[in-house]
């Protein structure tokens, strides 16, 4: 899960790392209110989308009048097709300079990483690409961690100014804490900035969290934000679904997340010849299909305007497709007249006759059975095309 | 021959009293596996009956692996303990082991990973179904009905395209097929996969299959340009699959590689590696290479 830049700062003062929350609001009246306590102040929208100063999602406001113009403007904005909902008000503390760390997985090495720049700042990429010598990637082994010596050592080779070492040290520690102890894949700060004063303060925060830690943190329950997912990935969420809303005309399930996006990809080609139809949606019913989980999944497909035929695709492995069978049967019985789109439905694998029998049996005007996956996309994508 | 598993495997499973662990290590015996027993503490000195066979529960992986002379390990235990699990068959000297199950944490894999740096162990996973060596054994879930023995080797991120790809080529068989898994941090690699196919006497082809994200795939297509002489046949799922939000800049500058299907199809054809746009075309494609 991605955080927003509010939501990381919480975490990093959770931990020890120097940063200043602000206020976050929902409108320009508060944003006026809270400028007029903070005084000169940066308004900054919160989405889960890098590029937001690019934007136009990050003004500085000299006065509250100008908090509640900016506010005015960037409420309700997209920012990489996210609405903006909330903005953070922050005191505007301009940096002397903008450094660049961040810890994350390094998935090739199956260690972490520490990138770590003196000359960061939001063009860190730039950076990277034009000097690479000036962004530091550090090995961090996941048995022994970041101890004091070795976040001197970072500080040491990320060359961070001899002033400002003891600070910067205590901050990779800090920020090393919110990487292993909220179970991370990610902890950004950028920038790093050094304030008037020679004070280093997190002024912008990025962090992703492991979904599978979920079950250790309770409290990360709190950081799911809702209003922004679409109503169809809301209800499927909400069901346990794992559903991906895409454009397109064609309803999918499936199960294993290979062999789903494998299908988007088949109906994708088939759609091709059926005036361009598309694959309306990504869901997983993974291992256990039965049929609560089946009538689910198709509620939530069929409450898809957009879909006009629906293609199940499912290789028993698993699970046995008289159990998918009997799953696409009782969905279909607990739909009812609410069931008005065909259903394409490809079986394969463990029990794969008893599947087919038991539709075969159904005789249900609205299911047709095709024997190959590239059959029964090209069956969904004309159904879906007429 | 095969890779990582034969006839002659011992194969325990932790976990096996527990429900996925009991259906699966039945489903492993009908597969010809060699189960010698299984491992829980809370009722080590116990037995259970499973396939018609009575398998002695042990309290540890060293005591079950002094008892039976067991090489193969395979795990059941759910997420918030399967750490311990991997630690402890490492610290026993376990020489394979299979980690089926799905939702770990990957920091817990990426401290497992580190501690199996230097020891003998091959971790295969988290997150996976495990490996088969169609006629002779099973260490997965895996149905083992889907093919039989063949010259074809398979490496796989995803359960479910193993198992489409083996029907897809039944009429020829496999002589391992290997599922990764998908997690971010996994035991063994396609690089890895690669090498032993390579090795193996038995294998005539691989078929490689990958998923979009990471850059595992171009990996594997820059090993395959040096190290690997035998055919190569790629698919990878995941062409129209809407672009995730990436965060922050970090993941950018690490995998140098946008992990897009197209950006990994383009770096396996330009090392020779055919690869075909679905699992139908890509079996078609290892058909022509093998003749049928």
């Amino acid at each position: 899960m991605d955080l927003m830049e509010f939501q990381a700062k919480e975490l990093f003062a959770k931990h020890g790392v120097k940063t200043t929350l602000g206020v976050v609001v929902t409108t320009p009246e508060e944003a006026r209110d809270a400028a007029e306590r903070i005084g000169p102040c940066v308004v900054k929208a919160q989405v889960k989308a890098g590029g937001r100063g690019k934007a136009g999602g990050v003004k500085l406001a000299k006065t509250p009048e100008e908090a509640f113009e900016h506010a005015g403007n960037i409420l309700g904005m997209e920012i990489k097709g996210l609405r903006v909902n909330r903005v953070l008000v922050t005191p505007a503390t301009p940096p002397v300079e903008e450094y660049y760390f961040s810890f994350l997985l390094d998935r090739a090495n199956r260690q972490y990483l520490c990138i770590a720049s003196v000359e960061g700042g939001v063009e860190i990429e730039e950076v990277a690409k034009t000097n690479p010598d000036a962004v530091k990637q550090i090995p961090v082994d996941p048995g022994t961690g970041v101890d004091a010596d070795k976040a001197r050592a970072i500080v040491a080779e990320a060359a961070f100014p001899a002033e400002l070492a003891d600070q910067a040290v205590a901050m990779v520690q800090a920020l090393w804490a919110v990487f292993v102890e909220e179970d991370a894949t990610l902890v950004e700060v950028n920038p790093l900035a050094r304030l008037e004063g020679d004070v280093l303060e997190a002024l912008d925060g990025k962090v992703s969290l492991d979904a599978n830690a979920e079950f250790r943190h309770a409290d990360h329950a709190a950081f799911e934000v809702t209003e922004e997912t679409d109503p169809l990935e809301a209800e499927a969420k909400a069901k346990g679904l794992n559903y991906v809303k895409l454009d397109g005309q064609v309803g999918i399930i499936g199960n294993g997340a290979g062999l789903v996006m494998s299908t988007l990809d088949v109906v994708a080609y088939a759609g091709e010849r059926h005036g361009g139809v598309k694959p309306a949606n990504f869901l997983d019913i993974g291992g256990g299909a039965n049929a609560q989980v089946m009538a689910d999944g198709l509620d939530v497909i069929l409450g898809d305007q957009q879909v006009k035929a629906v293609f199940v695709n499912v290789f028993g492995g698993i699970t046995s497709c008289d159990e998918v069978a009997n799953g696409i049967k009782g969905a279909l019985e607990i739909l009812g007249d609410q069931a008005t789109k065909p259903l394409v439905v490809r079986l394969d694998g463990n029990n794969v006759e008893k599947g087919r029998a038991i539709l075969d049996e159904l005789n249900h005007p609205l299911v047709t059975q095709v024997d190959t996956m590239d059959g029964a996309a090209d069956k969904a994508a004309e159904l879906a095309g007429a | 021959m095969s890779i990582y598993l034969n006839k002659d495997s011992k194969i325990i499973v932790q976990g096996m009293t527990g429900g996925m662990g009991s259906k699966h290590t039945t489903l492993m015996l009908d597969a010809g596996s060699n189960i010698v027993g299984g491992v829980n503490a809370r009722k080590a000195g116990t037995s259970i009956e499973l396939g018609g066979q009575d398998l002695p529960v042990f309290g540890s992986v060293k005591e079950a692996m002094t008892e039976t002379g067991a090489d193969v390990s395979v795990v059941f235990v759910p997420p918030a303990f399967t750490k311990d699990a991997c630690l402890e068959a490492i610290d026993a000297g376990i020489g394979l082991l299979v980690v089926i199950t799905e939702g770990v944490p990957v920091q817990d894999t990426a401290e497992v990973w580190s501690y199996l740096s230097g020891k003998q162990t091959r971790m295969i996973g988290p997150n996976c179904p495990g490996v088969i060596t169609p006629g002779e054994s099973l260490a997965g879930i895996t149905p083992h009905t889907i093919a039989g023995k063949g010259p074809i080797g398979l490496v796989s991120k995803s359960g479910t395209l193993t198992y489409q790809m083996m029907y897809e080529l039944k009429d020829f068989g496999f002589s391992t097929a290997i599922g990764i898994g998908g997690d971010p941090i996994v035991g063994t690699t396609h690089i890895d996969a690669l090498e032993a196919f390579e090795a193996d006497p038995d294998t005539e082809a691989i078929v490689m299959i990958g998923e979009i994200g990471g850059d595992a795939e171009e990996r594997a297509a820059a090993y395959i340009k040096d190290h690997v002489t035998k055919p190569v046949v790629g698919y990878v799922a995941g062409f129209t699959a809407p672009e995730g939000k990436t965060m922050g800049h970090a993941g950018a500058i690490v995998s140098g590689s946008s992990g897009t299907a197209a950006a990994k199809k383009e770096a396996l054809e330009a090392v020779g590696v055919k690869v075909g746009k679905t699992p139908s075309e890509t079996a078609d494609l290892m058909r022509k290479i093998l003749g049928g």
